[in-house]
């Protein structure tokens, strides 16, 4: 489909992104902090594309080619911005110190459906919006856009080892701040389920 | 060989990812076997993921795509 629209049926970039919105959205909302901004720099990565389109070789894959536009976009944004202060892009996290995780005896699977709640679904958003930007974008790409290690490597440009390490920490991060959280809230839904008598 | 719960911590990610060696996978799912707090933490890291991980956590704006493709068509389409 490339080929085509570089020559000439540029009508079908439109079906070539379609697939791709959500991801490029969420990985730009995961850096702006907000719709609006998320909003402008995924169409504005999704435009930027296009124009790189002839740029684009073959031996890597469109999506991890795209979300590195997109991330690149959002970088730039936040740069001009001055919103936040950059984390050197290749700083290796500190492998020697561990992260535990939350201590549980027992766990009680949370079905999806508990997702049909607008609470579950504050607290996720949440806490990923925590996890520090090293962590947020390699969990982002592995886990919820399901890019394998060496595309997530390739598209944040470190090595795989750093992604492995980063994908842990970021896990245990999240099973820390949610665990407890969403075990709560699911004993409490429970609860509301108990017919009064 | 028998590590003790922090070392089994360390290899989470990769239990879950299934990239452990044989032998490290074995070892570590000895422990799981008699270690009910490992087993929990294990547990609900995996919840954890398929949740983070569902369409429903983070959904696009209404209008998202409408708006997208008005952009494309303005910018990259227009004669």
């Amino acid at each position: 489909m490339i080929a085509a629209i570089l020559g000439g049926e540029i009508q079908l970039y439109h079906e070539l992104i379609r697939p791709y919105e959500r991801s490029v959205y969420v990985m730009a909302l995961s850096y702006m902090k907000n719709e609006a901004d998320a909003e402008d720099v995924a169409q504005e990565a999704f435009v930027r594309a296009f124009r790189k389109l002839p740029s684009f070789r073959a031996e890597s894959k469109f999506s991890t080619w795209l979300m590195s536009i997109a991330i690149n976009e959002a970088r730039t944004r936040l740069r001009r911005q001055a919103l936040v202060r950059m984390e050197p892009l290749d700083q290796l996290p500190d492998e020697d110190k561990s992260i535990s995780p939350a201590l549980l005896r027992d766990w009680r699977e949370i079905p999806s459906e508990a997702l049909e709640r607008e609470e579950v679904r504050d607290l996720i958003q949440r806490a990923v919006d925590q996890l520090p930007d090293i962590y947020r974008e390699v969990f982002l790409l592995r886990d919820v856009e399901e890019l394998t290690t060496s595309e997530t490597a390739e598209t944040l440009n470190i090595s795989i080892p750093s992604v492995k390490v980063r994908l842990h920490r970021a896990r245990v991060m999240l099973q820390k701040q949610l665990a407890p959280q969403l075990k709560t809230v699911n004993r409490t839904s429970k609860r509301r389920w108990v017919p009064w008598s | 060989m028998v590590i003790d719960c922090k070392h089994v911590w360390n290899y989470i990610s990769e239990y879950l990812d299934g990239t452990l060696s044989d032998e490290t996978r074995d070892t570590v799912q000895k422990h799981l076997d008699h270690c009910e707090i490992c087993s929990a933490i294990l547990d609900s890291t995996r919840n954890v993921i398929i949740l983070t991980a569902d369409d429903r956590v983070f959904e696009l704006p209404v209008g998202f795509s409408e708006r997208l493709h008005a952009r494309i068509d303005l910018e990259i389409m227009a004669p």
